[in-house]
């Protein structure tokens, strides 16, 4: 054990504190609405749920159960950030791949071609005039004309410059090509950054909401985001033609699919979240 | 050397290597098409926009959108929304640039492995909710109505820092502070990887040299952690200052209304109004573009700045 000084003894006991107390009140909100969420509606309306839930009823899931454009939103999500990941990991992997590679004519010329667009983009009116121009008004027009990233393009191919070169030299003296190269050798030992960019990809997937609100014109494609949107600016009107003796608030309805929102999130972050110090770290940007 | 090659041998390298082209390929066209494409629809804000003409032969107009905007109709607006721009970022700057760098500095005390990769877990979970859930939690937290009140609204009522008929969401004067903690809560846990990543990374020799000097606490902070993470300070300040002019429209749009524009409307969220909204598409891109030269400036100034002072830039 290492010995300390007070002044040491001190700042350790402060840290314990302030990192315990940021810490909770990150996760203060996430908790609060799944309590809000199953909290009866008199203990809700009169202030009694702070932190844990009262009369506990699950009758909002109920509702939210036969709420089928809650499902179909949900389900769009589903789609968008399973196809969308797939396809921004496509585009990013082998991108990334090939700009990793000293090898390349213009590399520097192609690396400054990604980063560029880091630093200026066409802005709003453009993006949005180019987006009706090509017919981004559907589901898959979501999922390719979005989610690549500069910087994880820059992350991506950090972590393949990363691989040793002996390794690669040996592969390709056994006469292995760049394909292969790449699924069978790069990819397997860059686990780290690929778990990483995957996660941010899909969480902007799952996230996406401004875009797919202005570019979508059929209401049976749009995002639970959006839904969930539209929800929070209407619930107070909605909920005056319901029975008044409802037995939850009408938050908790807002409440259950912001947690419903929620889960995937929870239940995938914490499995890939022990790769970011590595997978972030090498995130240095250079042009 | 690459100078002397002639195109000749560049092709058969080109050859030789052709699978290498063929994976660079479809990143090279996706950022054509959604990246550099709109780029020269920017020519927009020098039109006389016309959808049915299309941008190319729309009528050229030179300046007088720009015109238009800095002293025309929407000229009040606009230079509200220019000003909050910048009022904005800095309140961020001031206020949440610092927070992650001590919370890291926090964090690296932290010996017992289990308790900081908990509070590690929860600290980085907010940003990675979204924007609309993030609002719907606010929106609900500081509502203040007649029938429930928000836990944060009630706390503030309780603390007597607000009266009790305050609708936080509603009044300008509160709509910084509300964006700002909220930003500093959904991100500060996040940003302190980078931080946390660089202390972790200097050496123990060095803290262990001071002790047996008998430096204290604060002479090791001031001595060893705070050079020891130096480089990626800067890195994080020229990034910072160069998006100092793109405040995040999507939280805006989604927290503000129209009580709250004198305070809350910046140019991404004028641009939002002005050229989706009401449709006037050439005047929108021009503020666009207004906004992205001098955001442009700005990374430029700031890495060239940190260069001669400090030898660390981004390029």
């Amino acid at each position: 054990m290492d010995r300390l000084n007070r002044s040491e003894k001190i700042f350790r006991v402060l840290s314990y504190i302030l990192v315990g107390a940021f810490g909770i009140m990150a996760l203060y909100p996430v908790v609060y609405a799944f309590s809000a969420s199953i909290s009866g509606k008199m203990a809700y309306e009169s202030g009694q749920v702070r932190l844990f839930p009262k009369d506990i009823n699950f009758s909002v899931y109920q509702l939210l159960y036969e709420d089928k454009g809650f499902w179909i939103s949900y389900i769009n999500t589903l789609f968008y950030t399973f196809f969308g990941t797939a396809w921004s990991m496509f585009i990013s992997v082998t991108g990334a791949y090939a700009l990793s590679k000293k090898k390349l004519l213009f590399r520097r010329q192609f690396n400054f071609f990604v980063v560029f667009t880091m630093w200026f983009t066409a802005g709003m009116i453009p993006q949005y005039l180019n987006y009706v121009n090509i017919g981004v008004d559907n589901r898959w027009g979501i999922v390719v004309a979005f989610g690549i990233q500069a910087y994880n393009i820059i992350l991506l191919r950090n972590t393949f410059e990363a691989v040793p070169l002996e390794i690669e030299e040996a592969a390709t003296v056994d006469g292995v090509k760049e394909f292969q190269l790449l699924t069978k050798i790069f990819i397997p030992m860059s686990k780290a950054g690929i778990a990483t960019v995957t996660l941010f990809y899909a969480t902007s997937r799952w996230n996406g909401y401004f875009w797919a609100r202005i570019l979508l014109t059929d209401s049976k494609e749009l995002p639970v985001q959006v839904y969930m949107r539209i929800l929070v600016e209407n619930y107070q009107s909605m909920f005056d033609d319901m029975p008044v003796n409802l037995a939850y608030a009408a938050d908790s309805y807002v409440y259950a699919i912001l947690v419903c929102s929620i889960i995937p999130v929870l239940l995938i972050y914490p499995h890939i979240q022990k790769y970011f110090a590595k997978g972030v770290n090498l995130g240095g940007v250079k042009g | 050397m690459v100078k002397e090659q002639s195109w000749k041998r560049r092709w058969s390298l080109v050859k030789k290597d052709w699978r290498l082209y063929v994976l660079l390929l479809p990143l090279v066209i996706w950022f054509l098409m959604w990246a550099y494409k709109p780029m020269g629809g920017l020519l927009i804000a020098f039109k006389n926009y016309d959808a049915g003409l299309g941008i190319l032969n729309s009528d050229f107009v030179g300046f007088s959108n720009f015109k238009t905007l800095m002293f025309g109709t929407y000229s009040d607006q606009f230079w509200s929304a220019f000003r909050n721009t910048f009022v904005i970022s800095l309140y961020g700057i001031v206020f949440g640039f610092p927070i992650p760098i001590f919370l890291a500095l926090f964090m690296s005390e932290i010996r017992h492995k289990t308790y900081s990769n908990v509070m590690q877990t929860f600290s980085y979970l907010p940003h990675f909710l979204s924007e609309v859930t993030i609002t719907g939690l606010v929106i609900t937290l500081v509502y203040n109505g007649e029938v429930n009140t928000g836990v944060i609204a009630e706390l503030l009522i309780n603390l007597g820092l607000i009266s009790e008929n305050t609708n936080l969401i509603q009044e300008a004067s509160y709509f910084r502070p509300l964006y700002i903690l909220t930003g500093i809560w959904k991100e500060a846990g996040y940003s302190s990887i980078v931080y946390f990543a660089a202390i972790m990374g200097i050496s123990p020799t060095l803290y262990e040299a001071l002790k047996v000097d008998g430096g204290n606490k604060l002479q090791e902070i001031r001595y060893v952690t705070f050079p020891g993470m130096a480089p990626t300070l800067i890195i994080m300040i020229i990034l910072r200052i160069g998006t100092i002019l793109t405040v995040g429209y999507e939280r805006i749009i989604l927290l503000y209304n129209a009580n709250t524009y004198s305070t809350a409307d910046v140019l991404s969220t004028f641009v939002y109004r002005v050229g989706l909204e009401r449709g006037n598409q050439a005047l929108g891109a021009s503020a666009d573009l207004f906004n992205a030269i001098i955001a442009f400036a700005l990374v430029i100034g700031a890495n060239y700045i940190s260069r001669q002072v400090s030898e660390t830039s981004l390029w």
